[in-house]
């Protein structure tokens, strides 16, 4: 009975192989997003330290697409605090599930893995949370190569752009709208997503209108949580009547 | 290879951001179930951030990026993440050569 919880070297090993296997196909997808990052930030005069440093600090894409939309010179450090609170609000959420199917990690094994929750990794973490008993071994055989490929894509990135010069001319500058684009529409569940969608679009353009700073983005978050707010709100009065 | 200061206490600020978003989920009570609208709130939460952030872009810079973030968004519905990022920076780099 002992025998069948007893940790070998060999199974540390085989789950730590295992994790790596699961994150393979995502660390192809994750290098050239962590490319078009590195490139975005040299072209908006963060140097290639700067774009690597936060890279490694921060390790959520989205955040740092939001942040080199709303770069300053200096940086506005409490704009862009916010901004990224706003944007990994929903890690919350997903802690808060993943936390739960961490039984067999140490209370600080569990917080240190929670630094590392990068969307893919989150992903792939439920997923086999389904299937298998989740270990701190396997998560870092997960977390681990592809933290160091964002990292070294950034970097990397960062050196090309610093050779590209204007990226308007071949329509760089438009790429990490287009990413945030994807990643909205991978959120798409049918026409309340739309509506969602149309509330956030139209608050957002309109604040960033008539107020400087980026209260655009709490604007056009409110007004989405509020149409599905009503939206909800709506369905729950109709299954009750 | 310089950083600068208020570059770096902008990048600590985002950390510190993320990590209080990363860890606060191990102090949430389990019990707390997230059903119904409250749910439907929180999950509406990054789809709205995104629209947000990208919405001045799309809808209030020029026509060239306005047809673009749409071609984009409808290649996304087909195609992988790279190749629609790929249609849309083609299609605004044609756009604006023609003068949109």
């Amino acid at each position: 009975m002992g025998a069948l919880f007893y940790v070998t070297e060999t199974n540390r090993l085989q789950e730590m192989l295992g994790g790596m296997r699961s994150i393979a196909p995502l660390i192809a997808a994750v290098i050239p997003i962590g490319l078009v990052f590195g490139t975005v930030a040299a072209t908006k005069g963060l140097s290639t330290t700067e774009a690597g440093l936060m890279s490694a600090l921060v390790f959520a894409g989205g955040s740092q697409f939001v942040a080199m939309d709303i770069w300053t010179h200096p940086a506005a450090w409490a704009s862009l605090g916010l901004a990224a609170l706003l944007v990994n609000i929903r890690h919350v959420l997903m802690s808060a599930s993943l936390a739960a199917r961490m039984q067999a990690f140490s209370p600080r094994a569990r917080a240190v893995s929670m630094l590392f929750l990068a969307d893919e990794i989150w992903a792939m973490a439920e997923f086999r949370a389904r299937v298998a008993r989740l270990t701190p071994f396997w998560f870092f055989g997960l977390a681990a190569p592809f933290y160091l490929a964002w990292v070294l894509s950034s970097l990397a990135g960062a050196m090309l752009g610093a050779l590209l010069g204007d990226p308007a001319v071949i329509g760089l500058d438009f790429a990490f709208p287009a990413v945030f684009i994807v990643l909205v529409m991978g959120f798409w569940k049918g026409a309340d997503t739309g509506a969602i969608l149309i509330a956030s679009a139209a608050a957002a353009v309109f604040v960033q209108h008539f107020v400087p700073g980026v209260w655009y983005i709490a604007a056009g978050a409110l007004a989405g949580l509020v149409t599905a707010l009503v939206a909800a709100g709506r369905k729950e009065g109709c299954v009750e009547q | 290879m310089t950083v600068e200061l208020s570059s770096f206490l902008a990048i600590l600020a985002m950390a510190a951001a993320t990590m209080l978003t990363r860890l606060s989920g191990l102090f949430l009570l389990r019990h707390v179930s997230l059903e119904g609208p409250l749910r439907a709130a929180i999950e509406a939460i990054p789809p709205a951030v995104l629209m947000a952030v990208v919405a001045p872009t799309a809808l209030a810079t020029g026509i060239a990026e306005t047809i673009a973030c749409l071609v984009t968004a409808l290649a996304a519905f087909r195609l992988p993440m790279l190749a629609a990022v790929g249609l849309g920076v083609t299609c605004v780099a044609l756009l604006r050569a023609v003068g949109l």
